[in-house]
This record gives structure tokens, sequence and C-alpha cells, in this order.
């Protein structure tokens, strides 16, 4: 890509990231949550591959480490709603954090939480969905 | 609000259309967008916007990766010609005749039916079942989340979300099963 591409995805990226994270946390007080802010951080990542071409990232390691992301994104969520029968409640997914005030950023028990496992979640699943089409079309052109 | 939406939902029905006769491949993408954010703002105009965030975002990224293929591939519609008329053959036979009716027919009984099922409707916006009406009235109590939609979807309803998230693993798993040429090591 030209110059005037690669500069303003350098520049928009850091921007694009951080909205995502913000989506994301602010999860349970705004509208969005894991899956919105997810899609907006592998958007991030898509951008940058766009820009800078195939060729100056070593993608290949880059699949792997995304795939193993989202794998342990998947386990952490399900861990999160198995760890309420260790603290004593009997239902699968119960709110067994301490609730605090409805608005703060603090709140909401465990929802945050699996607001960012599904986040992390669905980001590294569409890069890596990206990666795998870009990788097939390295492998069918050598 | 209904009369702009109808407007939206004919103007998408149009870019739909467009996209499945199109000859360039690139200007068949640019009407699925139409297609797509055309969605966008009818949730906005549903008071969506959770919904309407994840759709322009899942929008855009694959509007980009399929205009990449396309771009990337003969961006010609592979289409063999099909020979409508041949000589000395009527155009109209048994087979022509008997589709037309079907469609008319089906439709005539489709329309029917949903006039009768639309006047037992209630008001565009308004809940008819108990649950959604306890849900609005409890869920920021019960779960401690200001936003009703993530209290639903990460409390009341967790496992659906549990089960989306594993379609989403298993169609990452697919695609890297699918996408190898020469096998890992």
């Amino acid at each position: 890509m030209s110059p005037i591409v690669k500069k303003v995805a350098q520049l928009m990226v850091g921007i694009i990231f951080m909205y995502g994270i913000y989506i994301i946390v602010h999860g349970h007080l705004t509208p969005g949550g894991g899956f919105a802010g997810g899609a907006v951080i592998s958007g991030a990542f898509i951008l940058l591959v766009l820009a800078f071409g195939s060729n100056v990232m070593n993608l290949k390691s880059r699949e792997e480490g995304s795939s193993v992301v989202e794998s342990v994104a998947i386990l952490f969520f399900l861990l999160l709603a198995v760890l309420a029968f260790f603290i004593g409640t009997t239902i699968f997914f119960s709110n067994y954090l301490p609730k605090g005030n409805i608005g703060e950023l603090i709140s909401a028990g465990v929802i945050p939480l699996y607001n960012i496992a599904v986040g992390v979640e669905v980001a590294a699943a569409l890069f890596t969905i990206f990666l795998a089409l870009v990788i097939y079309k390295e492998e069918i052109s050598t | 609000m209904e009369l702009i939406l109808s407007i939206l939902l004919l103007f998408m029905i149009a870019g739909a259309l467009y996209a499945l006769f199109a000859k360039d491949l690139l200007s068949a993408l640019i009407a699925c967008g139409i297609v797509g954010y055309g969605l966008v703002i009818c949730f906005l105009l549903l008071k969506a916007p959770d919904l309407a965030i994840v759709q322009i975002v899942v929008e855009s990224i694959t509007l980009i990766i399929m205009v990449a293929v396309v771009l990337d591939s003969t961006r010609e519609d592979l289409k063999e010609t099909i020979v409508l008329k041949e000589k000395g053959v009527s155009y109209i036979n048994a087979k022509y005749v008997f589709n037309v009716l079907t469609v008319i027919v089906l439709a005539l009984f489709f329309l029917f039916f949903f006039n009768q099922a639309i006047d037992k409707l209630e008001p565009l916006g308004q809940h008819v079942t108990r649950m959604s009406s306890a849900y609005i009235e409890h869920a920021a109590e019960k779960t401690g989340s200001a936003n009703l939609v993530t209290g639903v979807i990460f409390d009341f309803r967790g496992y659906d979300t549990l089960g989306e998230i594993t379609i989403l693993f298993t169609a990452v798993v697919g695609v890297l099963t699918i996408l190898r040429l020469k096998g890992r090591k």
C-alpha cells in the first residue's frame, strides 16, 4: 500500500483498539458489549494487516497465537461459569460476586468478566479467520 | 416510523435483487453492502443500538474481506448462458405454465394468511409475553447491570451466550481445517 495509507493506518489503529476496549469494559453500562467490542478490536488488527501487507509481519506464528488466545478465552468463560459451584451456589451461570451500585464501572458482579472473555474470544476468532484466508492465498501462490 | 422502515426495506430488497443479477462481482458486493448498512439503520430506528454496533462492524469487515477476494479473482460472473428460446420451440410450455400458476397460488395463499395474522398482532414495539415485562422491571436490580441487554444475555441467558461463542469457536476450527493445503506438521 502507499505511504499515505500506511501512515493513516498507523494513526488510526491505536484509537480503534482503545475504542474496542472501551466498548467491552463498559458493556454493562452503555450499548455494546463483548461481541461488538471484540469485532472492533479485530477490525483494528485487520486494518494493520491490510495496510502493511502480509510479508512484513511473521503471520504464521501470529495465526497460531490468535487461535491459542481464542481457545484460552473460551476456557476462561467456562471456568467463570463453573466457579459458581465451588463458591457455594448450585446454579451454573450464577452471579456470585457482589453486585455493587448500579451504574458504576465496577459493578454487576461477574458480568464484566464474562464481557471481557467474550470480547477476547470474538476478536481472536474473527482475526484468526482473516489470517487463515491471507495465509491460504500465500500458500496457493507459492 | 413504519413508513421510513418500509422505504428502507424496499431499498434493501432492490439492492439484494441487483446483487443477484449484476454482471460485475464488485458492483454486486456494493449492492450487498446496501442491504447490510440498511439493516444498521433499521436497527437504530427500532432502538437496538447493541445490535447496530455489531452489525456495522461485522458488515464492514466481511465486506472488506469479500472485496479483497473479488479483486484478487476474475471479477466476472462465471455463468453459463441459458438458452431460453430455441428455434421452432414455443416459449410457453406446460412446465412454464405450471411454474407461473404455482407462484400465483402460493402468493395469494400467503397474502391471505399474513393479512389475517397482521390483524391479530400487537402494534410495533409492544411486547406480549409476560417474561419480557418481568425482565424489563427486575433485570437491573437482579443482575446489577445498567445495560439490560447485557444483563439478560450474560445472566438470565448465560447458556445462550455459551452456545454462541461455541459456534464461533467451531467456525474458526472449521475454517482452519478447510484452508490447509499442506497440513500442519
